[in-house]
Order: structure tokens, then C-alpha cells, then sequence
């Protein structure tokens, strides 16, 4: 079978014909001649909508795909307009970005980090995306933006509201509009002290993975400043569907909160086994037994559904809001689908928005043109009232909504109410904050 | 020539050609037609047929030659990938070191895992390298969190030491990967009328890796260690009888495999400097499995080929969405267009699993030999037609393929 008939000259043979293999690829190095990575040379310019089709964030995704695409549409000019009539800046005209009318390509992030990668690159090689925004995890965000930065391209943040992506991964070429774990902190802490007094045991299960942590270190600081006390924090795994053996242990402590870190159909079990074990009827020291979930969607509270009544919890926004910017894009997305929009439909349609009207601003595609325009920017009128882009971590800073479910819901959508809008000087933090530190923002890389 | 007979080799150097000259023949649509949708030639799409190519060649090396179908493989692709991005981060961002780590790492941990699992064969083997890699995956993902950065996925940081290196590249962002200069990102585009090919410099090592990869399990193929393998697919209780112990063979045949799966891994790496725990997962491993059944098990070509299908549909067909589909179905009457686009968005898309799904249950139920068997049959179909003397329709058993086919 085997016959091995090394020669001279077949080995001579063999290493030239290698030789030429090896010094094969050098040929290909010189760099192409555009001034950036898919610099739009034609008459259109193409956006990346990446987010997860599949997996457990899937509502979440068709959320925000819809919220891109009301939002290319009101960028090219058709449409009512929505947002940019009440936005602040008025650089954008409805003829699209610079003149370019807006084209879009999607992609399935399956919320993963490898499936997330390929698709952002497939869309940055094959389609030309000169910005790739989306993301409903945040390992999914956070891995997405290192990719960005290396290839030269601006990555505007979705769904993604854990401390690292603006902290110790913060990255030059990424943008974050949405609130952060530390803002929930900060926002909900105070509304927990004054309705349950301050001498309450906290019990913490958690989401085992950046997102969860951020949110369990984040809210155990400011609740623990106020006089809370922290029992047990338990970390479940992420892919868990069943928390019965999570919440047993609770009822053999004295604790009398239950602060679920948990996000999407996590948080909807965790709380629905919560109920079950009658945690909702405990009495603890003479006192209701409390559940607080930190991080609230109308997307879990629907699927949470009854369990979510008189829960406390914080959220970026919720169409109930009446100031004009929201209306307006209340008015706008339940026109084209029937449905009043979630707060991760209303992020990513910022997000374009302000993406847009910084390359308006700056007058160039340019990545590190778009990020100077971005850096320090101070805008209104896209939902959340007055809004900073801090230039030191890329982050937006805006107030924080404390939501709690609502006891009697009129329509299957109006399940959350407003208990208070937390000023975002509250919830400012120093950029150099333990839970933020570590991380460079690095250059602004235009490929 | 290079130890290999006359069939071989033209079989080889068929393959070489076709690996070097694919950034032209995955891009023939013209840009800008409605078709170029379809066009596969950007370097990461070409990247990961390469890698997956590796990993399914170095896979077939096992469930093809000695039968044991393992469904853990992901488990060394994910070691190979936190080995090379370790390199990257501690060492320089050249890919050798990380690749050579790579593929001694995952050696070491399929020895380790398939010293204990070779102990029973069958479906008991199948499960303990699930519950293996299984294991990994969670380990990763969380109680490793130090090593692998968890869920995030491990990530070259400016603030690495990479003590080698270059720790900041000139224009204060975190160096690229490279080979001794080669920058792995470097691409030349060149167009040719409407056409506009990709030449990268990363797919190329990619390419040139997988030669010798395929190059090494041909010889693999060929040699006596290879037909003791066979040996021990077709009859190990014969072979036990003869006196000959098994299991240092299926146990080389599993760290090889193993290793081909690390340098697949590491080569991700080097693509892409980014580890996930996803990469372990289940779902990884069976999707080589999925890849080399659909290609053709225990033939050369067949995972290679199966690789490159179920890579082309994840990433092509995922991409096409309803605003693609109105481009296409534009032209019906309303109504008619609705129901079509209604019909195909189940299929593309995020629907891209169905198609998947469909074709492999296909090609399992008519194709049992896979893809392979499908050009065969075509091959076989028409050579009759020629009314050549062919082989005897009703001869039993059938004749096995030719491996290099």
C-alpha cells in the first residue's frame, strides 16, 4: 500500500512547487486604493442590520428589523417621517445619507459570537456595509464591535446593556445608545429603598455570563449603599429553562427579595417558577416577600404574562411615553405593522438615525469622520429627552425609566406603567468607575 | 511523485488547482445581476470552506476509517482556537506559533479524551465524546471564565503583552494577524469586465494548509496503518481474534483526527482573532457529522464537498430576506407574489435550517453515500449511455468506491 520513493529530485520538485505556494500570497498584499474599508462610490450606501433570527432573542430581533427598516425608509424620505421630525439636529434631509439613498442587507447573529462575526464580515466583504449595527446579547455586541474596529467600519450597538461593552471592551468604532447594568443600579435602587424600606435581604439568581454579572455587581453596589443586605448570589446557566431547584433554596433563607438577573425567556421562567413556589404570598419578618427583575421588555412581560404584576424593574423606553419623539414613532411604526414598537425596536431606529446624521454632520462615510460627529454630541427629541454621546466611552447618557408591571392592563401590549423617570445626572458615572475600568478605546480605524 | 501512484496524484493535483483557483470559480455571477447574491467568493466565506474543509477531512480520518462516529470533535476545534488566541495575546500576532499550540493542545486533550472513551465503541463511544465535549463547552463558558473569557468570547485587547510583537499596530489599533509579514486581512480585488474576483492573502494560507492536510490523510489513506483502521471498521472482533489489539490504532486514528480539528480551529483564530464557547458546542459537533454524511463518508472528497455546502447555504442563504425576495417574485400579480414570497421565506432566510434540513434528508435517503455517490451515479449514468463496457448493474455486492473519489 505504502510507497514511499523519496528521490532527490522528487524532493527538489516538491519544495519548489511549495516555495512557489508560500511566496504566492505575497503578490496579494498591496492595499486597495480607497480612502476607507467600503467607501460608497455609487449612487447608494449599504447598512448591516445584524441581529438574531433564531435562537432565544428571535422576538427580540424581528423587533428591531422592523424599527431598520421604518427607519431606511424615513431616511430615504417615505414614510411619514417618524423620529426625524422631532430630532434636534436638523441635518438630514429624506434624501438619504449624503445624498446616497439608503440600501440594507440583514443577517442572522443566532446569538452567537462566532455566527454573529461571520455574518458582520460576510456583510462587510460581500455586500459593502460601511456601518454594522444590531445585537440582542451582549457577548453577541461586544465581539461584533472588536470585529468592526478591525476592519474599519462603525459599529452602532443594539440591544446590549451590559457594563463591559461601553467599559473594559469599549472600542473607538462602537456606539452605544442604550442604557447600561450600572444605570438600572443606579435608576432602581432608590425606588427599592423607598417602597420596601432599607433594612430588606436580597437573594440573587443570575444569568451566568458578562450581561449577568455586570447586572448582579451593579445592582448589589447600590442596593447594599442604600443598607440592603445580600444573602446568596446564585449564578444559573443561560441556556436553564427550569429554575425550580434555583428557587427552592430561597425559601430556606430569611431572604425577603428575589432580584432575578435574568433577561428574555430566562426571566420568563425563573419568574413563572417563582410564582408557582408562592414566593409572591411569602411573608418574611412580618413583611411581603418581593421579586425585582432589573432589566424589563414589554417582550417579557408579555411572556411572563400575570406573574408580572406589581414588578419592579428599569428599561431604556416604553411607547407609553407621550413626549413628541416618541409619539411620533409610536405613531409611525404602528402604522406600517400594527403594533406599538419595543424598546429594542426604538434603540436600533436612534441608532440609524444618529448614525445617519453624524455622517450628515460630518459630511463623509468616514468612520473616524462619523466618530469625531458622534463624540460629544448632544441631541433631543429621539424619545429620551436631552441625550449626550460622552466622547470618553461612547456611551449615551440619558434618563433611565423604573417601570413596574401593570396591575391592569387594557390591551395585551400595555402591560408595563411608568413609576418613575430617573434624571441621567443620577445615573452619571465617572468613566474611570471600578466597573468601567480597564478598557481602551484605542484609535478610530478607517481600514 | 510524493509517494503517491499515478491516480492519485492526478486526483491531487485536481483538487490543488481547484482550491488555488476558487475566488474565481465561487464568483460567477457579475456584480450588480440579480444572481451575484449568489456569488461565494469573499475571503471569509472561502476562509471557512478551507477550515471546515480541514476539519471534516481530519474528521472523516476517524467515523470514515475506523467507524467510530464521535460527537465531540467541536471540543478540539474550541481548545485549537483558545490555544492560538492565548499565542496571539502572549506571544505575536503570527499565526505559527499559535497553530503549532493549536494542534498540540488538542492532541493533548484527545489523548486524554480518547484514552477513556475508546474504552467502549458504538453508540457508548458516540455518547461519552458528547458528554466530553459537552463538558468543555460549559467549562468555557463559565467555570473557565478566566482562561476563556466566557460568553464574550476571548479577544485580542490592546493591552495584551505579546511580548514578541508588536503590542500596538502604527495606527494605535491592535495589530492583524500575519505570517512572517503576510498580513492575513490583506486582499487584492481585481475586476474583470463586470466580474470582481478576491484574492486574500488569509484564504490562500488557508488553501495551502488544506493541501497538505488533504495531501497527509490521502497518504493516511493509502498506507497499512490505514488499512488496519479499515480493518477495524469492517470486523473488530475478527481483528481481536487474530491476536491484534485495536485500540492504540483507533486511539492514533482519534488523536489524528483530533489534531486536524485543532489546526482548523487555530486557523479560525488566525482568521479572526476571536475564541467563543459556542464553537464547542453540540451543535458544532454535529454539524461535521452532518457535513461528512452529506458528502460522502470514508471518501476523500465527500466532508470536503460537505463542508462547503452546508457552509455556503449557512452564510448565502441566511442572508436572503424578504426585501430580496420582492426583488425577485416583483414580476407576479400581488396576490400570487405574496404567497410565493410567503412559501420561500420559510426556506431562506432564517428559515435557511429547512433547506438544510430538506437536502439532507435527501441525499440520506437517495444519496446514502452522499454527494460523492450522486457525481458517481451521473459519472456512471453516462458512461453507459457511451455504451461502454461497464461494470454489471446486477453484480453483488456493489463495488466500494474508489477512496479518491
Amino acid at each position: 500500500m505504502s510507497n514511499s520513493n523519496f528521490t532527490r529530485r522528487g524532493l527538489l520538485k516538491t519544495s519548489a512547487v511549495a516555495g512557489a505556494g508560500v511566496a504566492l500570497p505575497t503578490i496579494f498584499t498591496a492595499s486597495s486604493a480607497a480612502a476607507y474599508t467600503n467607501e460608497p462610490t455609487g449612487g447608494t450606501v449599504t447598512l448591516g442590520f445584524n441581529v438574531p433570527q433564531t435562537g432565544p432573542y428571535a422576538d427580540e430581533g424581528a423587533d428591531e428589523l422592523r424599527a431598520y427598516q421604518l427607519a431606511v425608509e424615513h431616511l430615504n424620505g417615505e414614510g411619514d417621517g417618524g423620529m426625524l421630525n422631532t430630532f434636534s439636529s436638523k441635518a438630514l434631509q429624506g434624501n438619504g445619507i449624503l445624498g446616497k439613498k439608503v440600501e440594507y442587507v440583514t443577517g442572522d447573529t443566532q446569538t452567537k459570537s462566532d455566527a454573529a462575526r461571520a455574518s458582520a464580515k460576510s456583510m462587510i466583504e460581500k455586500d459593502g456595509a460601511v456601518m454594522i449595527t444590531g445585537g440582542s446579547s451582549s457577548g453577541v455586541a461586544i465581539a461584533v464591535q472588536g470585529l468592526c474596529q478591525e476592519a474599519g467600519v462603525i459599529f452602532m450597538a443594539g440591544l446590549t446593556h451590559s457594563n463591559d461593552t461601553t467599559g473594559k471592551d469599549k472600542k473607538a468604532n462602537g456606539f452605544r445608545h442604550f442604557f447600561n447594568a450600572y444605570m438600572s443600579g443606579a435608576a432602581l435602587a432608590p425606588v427599592l429603598a423607598a417602597r420596601y424600606g432599607s433594612d430588606r435581604k436580597a437573594y440573587h439568581l443570575t444569568a451566568d455570563y458578562t450581561w449577568g454579572w455586570t447586572q448582579e455587581a451593579s445592582i448589589k453596589a447600590a442596593t447594599e449603599a442604600l443598607g440592603w443586605e445580600t444573602v446568596n448570589a446564585v449564578k444559573t446557566p443561560l441556556s436553564a429553562t427550569d429554575f425550580s431547584s434555583y428557587i427552592t433554596p430561597v425559601l430556606q433563607t430569611d431572604a425577603d427579595v428575589l432580584v432575578l438577573n435574568h433577561y428574555g425567556g430566562n426571566m420568563v421562567n425563573s419568574l413563572t417558577n417563582a410564582v408557582q413556589f408562592g414566593l409572591r404570598e411569602k411573608q418574611v419578618n412580618g413583611r411581603n416577600f418581593e421579586i425585582v427583575v432589573p432589566l424589563f421588555s414589554r417582550l417579557m412581560a408579555r411572556g411572563a404574562g400575570e406573574n408580572i404584576k406589581g414588578i419592579l424593574g428599569s428599561t431604556n423606553w416604553h411607547w407609553s411615553l407621550t413626549d413628541a419623539g416618541s409619539a411620533a414613532f409610536v405613531k409611525s411604526f404602528g402604522t406600517k405593522y400594527g403594533f406599538p414598537p419595543s424598546q429594542a425596536a426604538h434603540t436600533v431606529y436612534c441608532q440609524t438615525l444618529l448614525y445617519a446624521d453624524a455622517c450628515e454632520r460630518a459630511g463623509t462615510h468616514n468612520p473616524c469622520g462619523v466618530g469625531e460627529a458622534l463624540e460629544g454630541f448632544e441631541f433631543d427629541g429621539l424619545g429620551n429627552g436631552k441625550t449626550i454621546y460622552r466622547a470618553d466611552d461612547h456611551q449615551c447618557f440619558k434618563d433611565v425609566l423604573v417601570v413596574k408591571g401593570k396591575d391592569n392592563p387594557t390591551s395585551e401590549f400595555d402591560l408595563l406603567e411608568v413609576v418613575e423617570i430617573t434624571p441621567a445626572e443620577q445615573v452619571t458615572y465617572d468613566p474611570n468607575h471600578p466597573m468601567f475600568a480597564g478598557g481602551n478605546l484605542g484609535q478610530c480605524n478607517a481600514g | 511523485m510524493l509517494g503517491l501512484d499515478k491516480k492519485d496524484m492526478k486526483f491531487l493535483l485536481i483538487v490543488t488547482f481547484l482550491t488555488l483557483a476558487t475566488p474565481i470559480l465561487l464568483q460567477p455571477f457579475p456584480e450588480g445581476s440579480g444572481l451575484a447574491q449568489f456569488n461565494a467568493g469573499y475571503p471569509d466565506l472561502m476562509q471557512r470552506f478551507a477550515i471546515f474543509g480541514i476539519f471534516a477531512i481530519g474528521f472523516n480520518i476517524l467515523f470514515g476509517l475506523t467507524g467510530y462516529l464521535s460527537f465531540g470533535h467541536a471540543a478540539f476545534l474550541g481548545v485549537g482556537s483558545y490555544s492560538a488566541v492565548w499565542m496571539f495575546k502572549l506571544l505575536s500576532m503570527n499565526v505559527l506559533p499559535g497553530l503549532v499550540l493549536a494542534v498540540i493542545m488538542s492532541g493533548l486533550f484527545a489523548l486524554v479524551i480518547g484514552y477513556v472513551s475508546l474504552r467502549r465503541s458504538g453508540i457508548y463511544f458516540s455518547i461519552l465524546t458528547l458528554a466530553f465535549a459537552q463538558m468543555s463547552y460549559n467549562l468555557a463558558y463559565s467555570v473557565l471564565t478566566p482562561i476563556t473569557n466566557g460568553e464574550t468570547g476571548l479577544q485580542v485587547t490592546l493591552n495584551d503583552p505579546r511580548i514578541l510583537g508588536q503590542q500596538v499596530s502604527a495606527s494605535g489599533n491592535v495589530p492583524g494577524t500575519h505570517f512572517f509579514g503576510i498580513e492575513m486581512g490583506a486582499a487584492q480585488k481585481i475586476a474583470i469586465g463586470s466580474w470582481e474576483f478576491t484574492f486574500s492573502a488569509g484564504y490562500y494560507f488557508c488553501a495551502i494548509i488544506a493541501i497538505i492536510a488533504f495531501y497527509l490523510s490521502l497518504r493516511i489513506f493509502r498506507s497499512p496503518f490505514g488499512l488496519m483502521l479499515r480493518a477495524i471498521k469492517s470486523n473488530q472482533q475478527r481483528l481481536n481474534y487474530t491476536g491484534l489489539n485495536a485500540r492504540p490504532y483507533t486511539l492514533a486514528a482519534f488523536v489524528i483526527s483530533g489534531m486536524y480539528a485543532g489546526l482548523a480551529g487555530g486557523l479560525l483564530a488566525s482568521m479572526d482573532p476571536l475564541a467563543g464557547a459556542e464553537r464547542m458546542q453540540w451543535t458544532a459537533s454535529g454539524e461535521v457529522v452532518l457535513m461528512t454524511i452529506l458528502g460522502g463518508v470514508g471518501t476523500m472528497m465527500g466532508p470536503v464537498l460537505g463542508a462547503g455546502v452546508i457552509k455556503y447555504m449557512e452564510n448565502i442563504f441566511s442572508k436572503i430576506n424578504d426585501q430580496v425576495l420582492h426583488q425577485w417574485f416583483g414580476w407576479l400579480p400581488d396576490s400570487l407574489e405574496s404567497i410565493v414570497i410567503w412559501a420561500a421565506e420559510h426556506f431562506v432566510g432564517s428559515g435557511w435550517h429547512m433547506t438544510s434540513g430538506v437536502l439532507f434528508m435527501i441525499v440520506v435517503i437517495f444519496l446514502p453515500g452522499g454527494l460523492v455517490e450522486g457525481g458517481q451515479r451521473i459519472k456512471s449514468y453516462f458512461k453507459n449511455r457511451r455504451g461502454g463496457d461497464s461494470d454489471d448493474p446486477e453484480h453483488h455486492p456493489k463495488q466500494a468506491p474508489h477512496v479518491a473519489e
